[in-house]
C-alpha cells in the first residue's frame, strides 16, 4: 500500500532506462557492420550513446527514495520551496513576487519574494506549465520531486562539456560518469530533496564550463552566455559567492603568471558585468555587487584589468622600456592606492557592507562557534569529518591529487581553472559539510583526468605492444615515450602484464566506486527524514510517520489562524504541511526572534507563559525521541536554545543546564533543567510509561537514562496532541486565568 | 427546555387541528385504517433505522390506491432513504414487491407535516388489507447530550420522536420498539404503557388513536459508536479505453458526536483504552468491488501507511484504514482512495450500439453518513451524449475535464445527491436501486468498438 502508484512509477522510469540502452546498443552494432563507419563516426556515436546513458543513470539513481518511500518533499528547506512553488503555479508571477508571508515570523511577516532566491521556483514552475501546455496533466508535486534528478542529468552533460574543454572528450565522460553517480551530490539532489543546490550544482558548473570556454576561445558569445548562466545561478542559490571571487582569484592568478591575454579580457569583462547588471535584477541579491564586501574583490579585479590593459596600450604607444617602467610604478602604485582609499571610504561611510558572519565563519572555521551560535547550530555547518569525505568521495579522494599531477604536467588556462576551483573548493569543503557539494564536481572532473589520462596511457601501451608484435617492428607508432622505449626493452611480457593487471586494477577501484556509490545513495541519503523508517523486532520494516501526523492533525484540528511555537528547524514544514502561523522558521533571519523562542523553551513554565502571551502564541510542538529513541529532537539540541537564547538574553546561562560541565536528563540533572518548560513539554507523563522491558519507567532511550522529573505539572498549557510514537508533542497555551 | 417544548406545542396544535383537519379531508383518511402497525427504531448507530409495518385496511366505499405517510418537519430533513414494500403471501412463501414512493404536499397538512405517496401496486377494495414493510432512515438525528465530553467520558445523545406514530389515519393498534445499542440508558420517556427489558424499550400497546395523534418521546443513552460523517465526497470515476476504471474519492471525515474537549492525553489513549476515548474511533472500513487493484490512500501530505487491504476476485474486497490519527468528536481529516477496476465488470453495450455504465451510487464506507455526494464520471474524449439513470432524484450537469494528452477534453458526467447513507447493507433492499446508468450516443459506422470511437 505505501506509495504504491510511485512505485510503479519509479518503476516504469527504471525499466524504461534498460529498454534504451537495448535500444542504442543494438543501433550501435548494426551500423558497425552494415555501414563500416569510420573511425570518427563511430567514435561519436559512442561517446552519445555512453552519454546518453550517463544521463539516464544519474536520473534512475536517484529515484531511490522514490521506490523506497514514496514521491514526497524530503527534509526541512525543500517544504518551503515546495510551498512557494505552489503559491508561484497557483497565484502567478507577479503574486509571487510581491507576497508578503503572514504565515511565517509571526508577528514580523516575512516578504517572501525579497528574501528568496527564485531560480528554483521559476524552473519548476517553468517546467510544469511546459507539461501542462503539452497535455500532460502533473501534479506540481511530481514536477518538484523530479526536479533535482533531472538537474543531476543536465549536469552531467556539462561535465563531459567541460571535461572535454580542460583535458579530453574521455576525460569529459569519465567526469560525466563519476558525477553522475557520486554521493557528494547524489546527497542534495535524490528525487524529493527539492532545494535550492539541485538546480544550483548545473548552474555553477555551466558558468564556470562557459566561462573557460570564453577564455579559451575570448569568443563574446560565449562570455556572454557565461554572464547569463551566471545570473541563472545567482538567481537558484546563494552559493553564487563562491563565483563570483573565485573567478576574479582565477583571472588574477592568470595575471600574476603572465597569462593575460585579450581573450580573458574580453571573458571577464562581459561576464561580469553582464553578470553584475543581471543578477541586479534578483531582488534578493539587489545592489550587493557594487555595495557588499564579499562582491568588492570581482570590482577590484574588474579595475585591475582595465588599468592591466591600459597599460599593455601605453606600452605599445611608448617605446621606451624605462620610460614604461617608471610609468608602470607609477601606475600601479597609484591605482592600488586609489582602489584601496575607495574601499577604505566606502567601508567607512557604510556605504559597503563589511563581510557577513557566514563569509567569515568560511575563512576563519572557529568563528561562527564563538560569535554566532545561529549558524555553528545547524548539522550541515559543521567542519568536515573525515569520514565524509570518504564516505561522499570515496576513491576520488585519492585519484583527485592524482589528477592535479596531470593538470599541472599540463598547464593552460583551463587546468589552472580547474585546479585553483578544486583547490579552493577542497578548502571549503574542509570547514563546512555541506560545501562538500560544491567541491564534488570539481574533484569528478580532477579525478576523470587523473583516471582517462592513466587508462589511455596504459591502453596505449598495451596497443603498441601488440601492434610491434604483429607486424615485428621495433618502433612503437606513435606511442609514448616510454612504450617506445619499452619495446626494445627484454621485458616485454612483464610490461605488458603490468599494463593489463594496472588496468585491471583500476576497473576494480571502478566498479568498487559504482557499488559504493549506489548503496550509499541506497542506504544512507535516500531517506525523506520526514517518515523514518526502523527494522521491528521480526525484521520487518517499521514506519513512524509521526511527524506528518501531527502536521495533518495542526492542519485540521485547530483554527485556521493558530500561531504555532517550535524550534525554528520545523518551521517550514509546519507551515506548509500544517498550514498554520509559526513563530519562527528555517529562514533564520531575525536572530533576536529566534533568541526569543529559545529564551521561552529555556525558561519556567509561568515565564514562558509570558513570553507566549506576548507572541500570541496558541500552540507549541516540540519533538521528543524518549519513546523511539530518536536522537534528534529537541532535548538534544536544546542547549544550542539555550546558547542562541543567551546570546540575546542574558539571563539565560548556558552554565544553569549543565553539571559540571556535562549535559544530562536525570536525577543528577541541574535544577533549571529539569523544571524548564522545553523539558516539561517532552517528559509530561513520560514517567508513567514504560518504554522497554526490564527498565524503570520514564526509560528515555534516545539518551539511555531514566528521567529525572517524573511529576511534571503544567500550569499555563496543556497536551493537545501526541502522536502515536510520541515523536511530535503538540501542547495548548490556555487563555489567562480570570482574575476574579 | 426549549426543544422540549417545542413538540409539545405542535402537540397541542395538533389537537386543535385534527377536528378541522377531518371535516376537510374527511374522504382519504376516513377510507383507510391501520388495523397494526409496528415500528423498530434503531438506534445502535448513528444512523436511525425505523422498520415501519403496517397493516392497513380499507374500510371506505370506494378502492383506494395510494397509502399516505407523515413525517414532522424536523424528520423530514435528516430523512435520507424512504422504501416501502408490499408484503404478499403466507408466513413462509411471503415475497416483497418494492412499491413507488414519492413526495407529496398536502395543501392542508396540520403544522407543516410532510407526505410521502405510497403507490400500491393493486388498488385496495372495500374491505381488503394489506400489509406494508416500510423502512425509513434518519441521520443526524441523534443530538450529542452533553455537547462537549473530555477524553474519559462516553458519548451521550438524545433521540426525540414521538411516542405515537404520527400518520393521518386513525390506528387501531401500535407498538415501538426502540432499540439501543448499550443497557446505560439515563432517562427515558414514560408514555404509559412503557417498558424497558435491556437494551430495548417498548412502548405501547396504545389502542385507538385517532389521526396526527403525537407525543413526543425523548431517550438520553449512551452510544459510542463512531460518528462517522463524511462532510463532502468526491467521487470520480474515470473510464479508460485502456480497460480501467480509475476511481479517486476525495473524503472530508468528520466526527460528528459530541465534541472533545480540554486535553488529549497519550498515556491514557495507549493504556487505557476501555475507559479513555470510548466514543472516538480510528479504524473505517469501506467495501470495494471484487477486482480492485492499485489502491492508493492518502492525503494532501503524501502517503498514509496505515491502511490494510483483503483483495479477492470473487467477493467484494475489504480496505481497512485508518486516519492519520484517532478521531475524537469534531476532530477532521480529509485523505484521498484511489482503485482500478478492470472496465469489463462495469461496462456493457447495449443492442443499439449505446455503452452503459453499472455502477454503485453510494460510499463504499461503511455505517458512514454521507452529507454531500459528488460523482463524477469522466468518459473517454469523444463520448458524446451521455445521459445518467438514478433511482432517486440527483443533481445532474455536465463538465469538461482535461487530463493527459487531451485536446478537446473529456466529458464529465457531475451527479449531486445530499445526505446520503449505505443502503447496500440493508437486507430488504434490491439490487437495481444504486445503479447509474449512462449511454454515449455514437454514429453508427462507429458501432463496433469503445477505442473507435475514442480514436477519432
Amino acid at each position: 500500500m505505501v506509495g504504491k502508484t510511485e512505485s510503479q512509477n519509479g518503476a516504469v522510469k527504471a525499466t524504461a532506462a534498460p529498454a534504451m540502452n537495448l535500444e542504442s546498443d543494438l543501433f550501435s552494432n548494426f551500423s558497425f557492420k552494415s555501414f563500416k563507419l569510420k573511425t570518427k563516426q563511430q567514435e561519436l556515436l559512442l561517446r552519445v550513446s555512453i552519454l546518453g546513458l550517463v544521463y539516464i543513470l544519474a536520473f534512475i539513481t536517484r529515484l531511490f527514495s522514490v521506490l523506497r518511500y514514496e514521491s514526497m518533499i524530503h527534509e526541512f528547506d525543500p517544504y518551503f520551496n515546495y510551498r512557494t512553488t505552489l503559491f508561484l503555479t497557483e497565484k502567478g508571477f507577479y503574486e509571487f513576487w510581491n507576497w508578503f508571508d503572514s504565515e511565517s515570523w509571526y508577528p514580523l511577516g516575512r516578504i517572501i519574494g525579497g528574501t528568496l532566491y527564485p531560480g528554483l521556483m521559476v524552473t519548476a514552475a517553468f517546467i510544469y506549465w511546459t507539461l501542462r501546455f503539452l497535455r500532460f496533466a502533473v501534479h506540481i508535486r511530481e514536477v518538484c520531486v523530479l526536479t533535482a534528478p533531472f538537474f543531476a542529468s543536465n549536469t552531467t552533460v556539462v561535465a563531459y562539456f567541460f571535461g572535454k574543454e580542460i583535458w579530453d572528450s574521455g576525460a569529459g565522460l569519465v567526469a560525466a560518469a563519476f558525477i553522475a553517480i557520486c554521493p557528494g551530490y547524489i546527497s542534495r539532489s535524490v528525487a524529493g530533496s527539492y532545494d535550492n543546490e539541485g538546480v544550483a550544482i548545473f548552474a555553477l558548473l555551466l558558468t564556470f564550463y562557459l566561462f573557460v570556454k570564453a577564455v579559451n576561445t575570448g569568443s563574446l558569445a560565449w562570455a556572454l552566455a557565461s554572464a547569463f548562466g551566471y545570473f541563472y545561478m545567482v538567481s537558484a542559490w546563494g552559493g553564487y559567492v563562491f563565483i563570483i571571487n573565485l573567478i576574479p582569484l582565477y583571472v588574477l592568478v592568470l595575471l600574476i603568471t603572465g597569462r593575460y591575454s585579450m581573450r580573458l579580457y574580453v571573458a571577464y569583462n562581459c561576464m561580469y558585468v553582464l553578470g553584475m547588471l543581471l543578477a541586479m535584477q534578483i531582488r534578493f541579491v539587489g545592489f550587493q555587487h557594487v555595495q557588499s564586501g564579499e562582491h568588492m574583490a570581482a570590482m577590484g579585479v574588474f579595475f585591475l584589468m582595465q588599468v592591466f590593459y591600459f597599460l599593455d596600450w601605453v606600452k605599445y604607444m611608448l617605446s621606451d622600456t624605462k620610460l614604461f617602467q617608471a610609468f608602470l610604478r607609477i601606475t600601479v602604485t597609484s591605482a592600488v592606492a586609489v582602489g584601496a582609499l575607495a574601499l577604505g571610504v566606502g567601508t567607512a561611510s557604510g556605504y559597503i557592507s563589511p563581510w557577513t558572519g557566514r563569509f567569515y565563519s568560511l575563512l576563519d572555521p572557529t568563528y561562527a562557534k564563538d560569535n554566532i551560535p545561529i549558524i555553528a547550530s545547524v548539522s550541515e555547518h559543521q567542519p568536515t569529518a573525515w569520514s565524509s569525505f570518504m564516505f561522499d568521495f570515496h576513491i576520488l579522494l585519492f585519484l583527485f591529487p592524482a589528477g592535479l599531477y596531470f593538470c599541472f604536467k599540463k598547464l593552460s588556462d583551463a587546468t589552472i581553472f580547474i585546479v585553483m576551483y578544486g583547490l579552493t573548493s577542497m578548502y571549503f569543503a574542509g570547514v563546512m559539510v555541506r560545501l562538500i557539494l560544491v567541491a564534488t564536481p570539481a574533484v569528478c572532473l580532477i579525478s576523470a583526468i587523473a583516471v582517462s589520462a592513466t587508462i589511455k596511457n596504459l591502453t596505449s601501451l598495451l596497443r603498441t605492444k601488440s601492434k610491434t608484435a604483429v607486424a615485428g617492428s621495433s618502433k612503437g607508432t606513435g606511442g609514448s615515450k616510454a612504450s617506445s622505449k619499452a619495446s626494445f626493452d627484454q621485458s616485454q611480457p612483464f610490461q605488458k602484464n603490468g599494463a593489463i593487471a594496472l588496468l585491471l586494477g583500476a576497473f576494480y577501484l571502478l566498479s568498487k566506486y559504482a557499488t559504493h556509490c549506489t548503496w550509499v545513495t541506497s542506504e544512507a541519503y535516500s531517506s525523506p527524514s520526514i517518515v523514518l523508517a526502523a527494522r521491528g523486532a521480526h525484521g520487518n520494516r517499521v514506519i513512524f510517520d509521526d511527524y506528518r501526523e501531527a502536521y495533518f492533525w495542526l492542519r485540521q484540528n485547530t483554527p485556521p489562524d493558530a500561531k504555532v511555537m517550535s524550534w525554528w528547524d520545523y518551521g517550514y514544514q509546519i507551515t506548509a504541511m500544517g498550514n498554520r502561523t509559526v513563530i519562527v522558521d528555517n529562514n533564520t533571519w531575525n536572530n533576536t526572534h529566534i533568541a526569543t523562542v529559545g529564551r521561552a523553551m529555556s525558561s519556567y513554565e509561568d515565564e514562558a507563559y509570558e513570553i507566549m502571551r506576548s507572541l500570541d502564541v496558541d500552540y507549541v510542538l516540540v519533538v521528543f525521541g524518549g519513546v523511539t529513541g530518536y536522537s534528534s529532537d529537541d532535548i538534544n539540541k536544546f542547549l544550542w536554545m539555550v546558547r542562541i537564547g543567551g546570546g540575546v538574553f542574558p539571563v539565560i546561562k548556558e552554565p544553569d543546564y549543565l553539571v559540571n560541565g556535562d549535559y544530562r536528563v536525570d536525577k543528577g540533572a541541574a535544577p533549571k533543567m529539569l523544571n524548564c518548560l522545553m523539558y516539561k513539554l517532552s517528559y509530561y507523563r513520560f514517567g508513567e510509561l514504560v518504554t522497554e522491558y526490564g527498565k524503570p519507567p520514564g526509560y528515555d532511550r534516545a539518551r539511555g537514562v531514566e528521567i529525572g522529573n517524573k511529576d511534571i505539572k503544567l500550569e499555563h498549557l496543556e497536551e493537545a496532541f501526541t502522536t502515536s510514537n510520541w515523536i511530535v508533542r503538540i501542547y495548548k497555551v490556555k487563555p489567562p486565568n480570570n482574575r476574579w | 427546555m426549549e426543544a422540549l417544548l417545542r413538540p409539545r406545542i405542535m402537540l397541542s396544535l395538533t389537537i386543535i387541528l385534527i377536528p378541522i383537519f377531518l371535516f376537510i379531508s374527511g374522504a382519504s383518511s376516513h377510507q383507510i385504517r391501520i388495523n397494526n402497525a409496528e415500528r423498530r427504531i434503531d438506534l445502535s448507530t448513528h444512523i436511525v433505522k425505523v422498520f415501519l409495518t403496517l397493516k392497513v385496511e380499507n374500510t371506505g366505499k370506494t378502492s383506494a390506491s395510494e397509502i399516505l405517510l407523515a413525517f414532522p418537519p424536523t424528520q423530514v430533513d435528516h430523512l435520507a432513504f424512504l422504501e416501502a414494500l408490499a408484503a404478499t403471501g403466507k408466513k413462509k412463501k411471503k415475497t416483497y414487491v418494492s412499491l413507488a414512493v414519492k413526495p407529496t404536499q398536502l395543501p392542508d397538512a396540520p403544522n407543516e407535516t410532510n407526505y410521502y405517496t405510497i403507490v400500491l401496486a393493486n388498488p385496495l377494495n372495500t374491505g381488503e388489507t394489506a400489509t406494508l414493510e416500510i423502512l425509513y432512515i434518519l441521520t443526524h438525528s441523534l443530538e450529542p447530550f452533553p455537547v462537549e465530553i473530555s477524553q474519559s467520558e462516553s458519548q451521550l445523545v438524545y433521540y426525540r420522536d414521538s411516542a405515537l406514530i404520527l400518520s393521518p389515519y386513525h390506528i387501531k393498534q401500535q407498538t415501538t420498539f426502540i432499540k439501543i445499542p448499550s443497557n446505560k440508558v439515563e432517562s427515558f420517556t414514560r408514555v404509559e404503557p412503557t417498558d424497558r427489558a435491556g437494551n430495548e424499550l417498548k412502548y405501547g400497546p396504545y389502542e385507538d388513536r385517532p389521526p396526527y395523534s403525537y407525543s413526543p418521546l425523548l431517550v438520553h443513552f449512551e452510544n459510542n459508536n463512531p460518528f462517522s460523517v463524511v462532510e463532502e465526497l468526491v467521487r470520480e470515476v474515470e473510464i479508460s479505453h485502456w480497460g480501467n476504471l480509475q476511481i479517486t474519492e476525495q473524503y472530508k471525515l468528520a466526527h460528528a458526536g459530541a465534541r472533545h474537549k480540554g486535553i488529549f492525553s497519550r498515556v491514557d489513549y495507549q493504556s487505557k483504552p476501555a475507559f479513555s476515548g470510548v466514543s472516538s474511533f480510528k479504524h473505517l472500513l469501506a467495501r470495494l468491488p471484487p477486482r480492485v487493484h492499485s489502491v492508493y490512500y492518502r492525503d494532501e501530505i503524501g502517503n498514509i501507511s496505515t491502511s490494510h487491504l483483503r483483495a479477492d476476485s470473487w467477493k467484494i474486497s475489504e480496505l481497512e484504514i485508518e486516519p492519520r490519527y484517532p478521531l475524537f468528536g469534531g476532530w477532521r481529516a480529509t485523505f484521498v482512495i484511489g482503485y482500478g477496476l478492470p472496465l469489463e465488470d462495469f461496462l456493457f453495450e447495449s443492442s443499439d450500439g449505446r455503452r452503459y455504465l453499472n455502477f454503485t451510487f453510494g460510499c463504499p464506507l461503511v455505517e458512514t453518513v454521507v452529507d454531500k455526494l459528488t460523482i463524477k464520471v469522466v468518459l473517454p474524449e469523444g463520448a458524446k451524449g451521455p445521459s445518467a439513470v438514478v433511482p432517486f432524484p440527483v443533481e445532474q450537469r455536465l463538465e469538461t475535464k482535461y487530463s493527459y494528452l487531451d485536446v478537446v477534453g473529456r466529458t464529465v458526467v457531475v451527479l449531486e445527491k445530499k445526505n446520503v447513507v449505505p443502503v447496500h447493507n440493508i437486507p430488504f433492499q434490491w439490487n437495481d436501486l444504486n445503479i447509474l446508468f449512462w449511454g454515449s450516443k455514437m454514429e453508427k459506422k462507429k458501432r463496433n468498438s469503445l477505442l473507435v470511437m475514442l480514436v477519432d
